[in-house]
């Protein structure tokens, strides 16, 4: 009976207890699983416009942030260093499709994805080889990003704080969703990349050239990564920690649906935030820590009903 | 000229079905079996406590790997987890059960590894690819938590890593433990390495490996021939996580001496990954050459590189080893998807009209 009431109403009951703790949690949730969301949004451009499963956006978030801050370090201004790493992702999205994409068309899916987990060790050994193994502090002042953070009184004397760049980050998502909206709806290119995402053969037959679009969604997907790392970094450190982190996208795709843009926003946030209130509400009935598994568990569990996902199109293989 | 099966008639069926049906092929296996008992007496203890051993717990790590993803088609990313529930069963046992014959131990543990891997391989029923990909992951991560917070596991001790303890067998050999000579060692992973390799290749030439294969090839034609893919898959499973608890027992008895729950993290189930892909999915000398490429190659540029007078420092030589195998890695996709076994046939077969080549 004990166990049962730890479980089912003990955490509830805490909820309504410190209804401002809880709020705070909800918004740590609520931060990292927008991060989630965009790493995870990385994935599914690749993964819709060419059918690879990039492993390796989580480096990518890794070395632009390290790109950034190394070229800081050796006294480039701030937004010239910013500039500079959207180029140098520009010439690694160009590459990887010239050397490794492009030989591999019509590869097994298996292929496809082991080469992208060799492209995360080559960007590993390269990031460390150039800038060092050791985490770097993000320049979230000389960007002009906010720091500090607000503190907001609610109910009878629970405070709720809020980091500013968490909340610069839920901005910056949200018009990073808004700006590749537009661009896949209204632009050119974007409607090639939805043609290609569409089919490919019929893509080519109206005279749309694949390796500029993958080239092309390889550099959005840079981009993302750029905007991730540069988030990621300032909570936290630019290390390569990121590396598991990143794997946590999985779980939200599957939630979201390996397709869908929206899918990957919502999945992201259900991920970050059930991950943190089980971690604080249920983690300390089995010892803490969970954080490292539920993400997976919850996919589990939702692969079992639902496993084209909360967006996606129904293209599982069911066996 | 040397290399050919011209003139080699078969006249049993048994000779037909021979694992290495050509005169050359055993030559050349019994061989690299002389070679493999030769060099404990040629090498030093650095040379086979460091690379011969590991190498060879890797590559018994890699067919356990290969038999799910390459024989059974299910891409798995768990294998340093059931690698390590191997090495804490085999701890546990050991420590309940001082007496018995630690090999025994390594054995059964394996049993523990098999049972889990086989609850984790459930939902390969309903889905496959990258989803199952999930499920192994969840598996990585629980496990991996598992060693870590349950104290029960290392025996309530103060570092929370497993120590190896001392232990004999055989008529008073020191197996494992700091005492344990590499030597006695490399013989003891040596056997059963063999003896594993063996079974394997039985195993997946017969009934159960065809039927493995069938249910990769094209799972919905497998079951209209009557293969059931409940058994087929998940006694693909229980093989391969029983192959890789058996290896992660040795690892940390024969090879680390003392493990911490990282040693089983997800970097081990990649490395091995890579072992299986770049050796060559499906094959099980792959096996062997993806690990000791994998093993080997950063060793090698680690003493190479200062040899030939470019000294860098271990952690800059760390670094340029990841870049060169993640290179390799892509390169290696690119030119020959199917790996290493891949290019030593086509070697055998260049070897087979040499030195009059046509075609």
């Amino acid at each position: 009976m004990d166990l049962l009431y730890n479980i089912l109403i003990d955490p509830f009951v805490e909820m309504v207890r410190l209804p401002d703790f809880f709020l705070q949690v909800l918004w740590e949730g609520f931060v990292g699983g927008v991060l989630y969301a965009l790493i995870a949004l990385g994935f599914v451009l690749i993964f819709k416009a060419s059918g690879v499963f990039n492993f390796a956006q989580g480096i990518m978030v890794v070395f632009a942030a390290l790109t950034l801050v190394g070229l800081h370090e050796r006294g480039v201004p701030a937004f010239l260093a910013l500039a500079l790493t959207i180029g140098v992702m520009g010439l690694l999205a160009y590459l990887i499709e010239r050397i490794v994409m492009r030989p591999l068309i019509g590869q097994p899916d298996i292929i496809l994805l082991m080469s992208t987990i060799g492209l995360t060790i080559f960007l590993i050994g390269l990031g460390e080889f150039i800038f060092g193994g050791e985490p770097k502090q993000m320049i979230t002042q000389e960007l002009g990003l906010p720091t500090g953070s607000t503190a907001i009184e609610i109910g009878d004397g629970g405070l709720l704080i809020f980091q500013h760049i968490d909340v610069a980050a839920a901005a910056i998502a949200l018009l990073m969703v808004g700006a590749l909206a537009v661009f896949f709806n209204k632009t050119r290119i974007g409607r090639a990349l939805r043609a290609v995402a569409d089919d490919h053969q019929a893509a080519l037959s109206v005279g749309i050239s694949l390796h500029q679009i993958w080239a092309i969604v390889w550099f959005a997907a840079g981009i993302v990564a750029l905007a991730t790392g540069i988030m990621w970094g300032a909570r936290s450190d630019v290390s390569f920690a990121l590396e598991i982190i990143a794997l946590k996208a999985l779980p939200v795709l599957i939630l979201g649906g390996f397709t869908s843009i929206p899918g990957a926003i919502v999945g992201g946030l259900i991920i970050g935030i059930g991950e943190k209130i089980g971690e604080i509400y249920w983690g300390p009935l089995i010892g803490g820590g969970i954080e490292s598994w539920l993400a997976y568990m919850i996919a589990l569990v939702f692969l079992l009903f639902r496993p084209q996902g909360l967006f996606g199109e129904k293209i599982i293989e069911r066996v | 000229m040397y290399y050919r099966e011209a003139g080699q008639f078969k006249t049993a069926y048994e000779a037909d079905q021979a694992i290495l049906p050509l005169r050359e092929d055993r030559v050349g296996m019994v061989l690299s079996i002389a070679v493999a008992l030769i060099i404990p007496f040629i090498a030093n203890d650095f040379i086979l406590a460091s690379i011969m051993i590991p190498f060879l717990i890797l590559a018994l790590a890699t067919i356990g790997l290969n038999v799910l993803t390459g024989y059974a088609g299910q891409l798995s990313l768990g294998t340093g987890a059931f690698m390590g529930v191997g090495a804490y069963a085999c701890y546990k046992l050991t420590t309940i059960f001082p007496d018995v014959n630690i090999v025994v131990h390594v054995l059964i543990s394996g049993v523990f590894a098999a049972a889990i891997g086989m609850v984790f391989g459930l939902p390969s029923l309903r889905i496959k690819g990258l989803y199952l990909a999930v499920t192994t992951l969840a598996a990585q991560f629980f496990l991996e938590w598992c060693f870590i917070r349950i104290p029960w596991l290392y025996n309530y001790n103060d570092s929370g890593a497993i120590e190896v303890p001392e232990r004999t067998g055989f008529g008073g050999l020191v197996l494992t433990g700091p005492a344990a000579d590499p030597f006695t060692r490399y013989f003891v992973v040596l056997a059963i390495v063999i003896v594993f390799t063996l079974l394997v290749k039985n195993l997946v030439r017969g009934r159960i490996g065809r039927q493995w294969m069938m249910i990769r090839d094209m799972d919905i034609a497998a079951e209209l021939m009557g293969v059931r893919p409940l058994v087929a898959k998940l006694s693909a499973f229980a093989v391969s996580s029983y192959i890789a608890g058996v290896a992660g027992a040795m690892f940390v008895f024969f090879y680390l001496g003392a493990a911490e729950p990282e040693a089983f993290s997800i970097t081990l189930s990649f490395q091995i990954l890579f072992m299986a892909i770049l050796g060559g999915l499906g094959s099980l000398h792959g096996c062997f050459f993806g690990a000791a490429f994998i093993w080997g190659l950063p060793i090698v540029l680690r003493t190479g590189l200062p040899a030939i007078g470019i000294d860098l420092g271990a952690e800059v030589i760390f670094h340029i080893a990841q870049l060169i195998i993640g290179a390799l890695i892509i390169f290696f996709l690119v030119v020959e998807p199917h790996g290493l076994a891949r290019l030593w046939s086509l070697a055998k077969e260049k070897l087979r009209n040499w030195p009059f080549p046509y075609g």
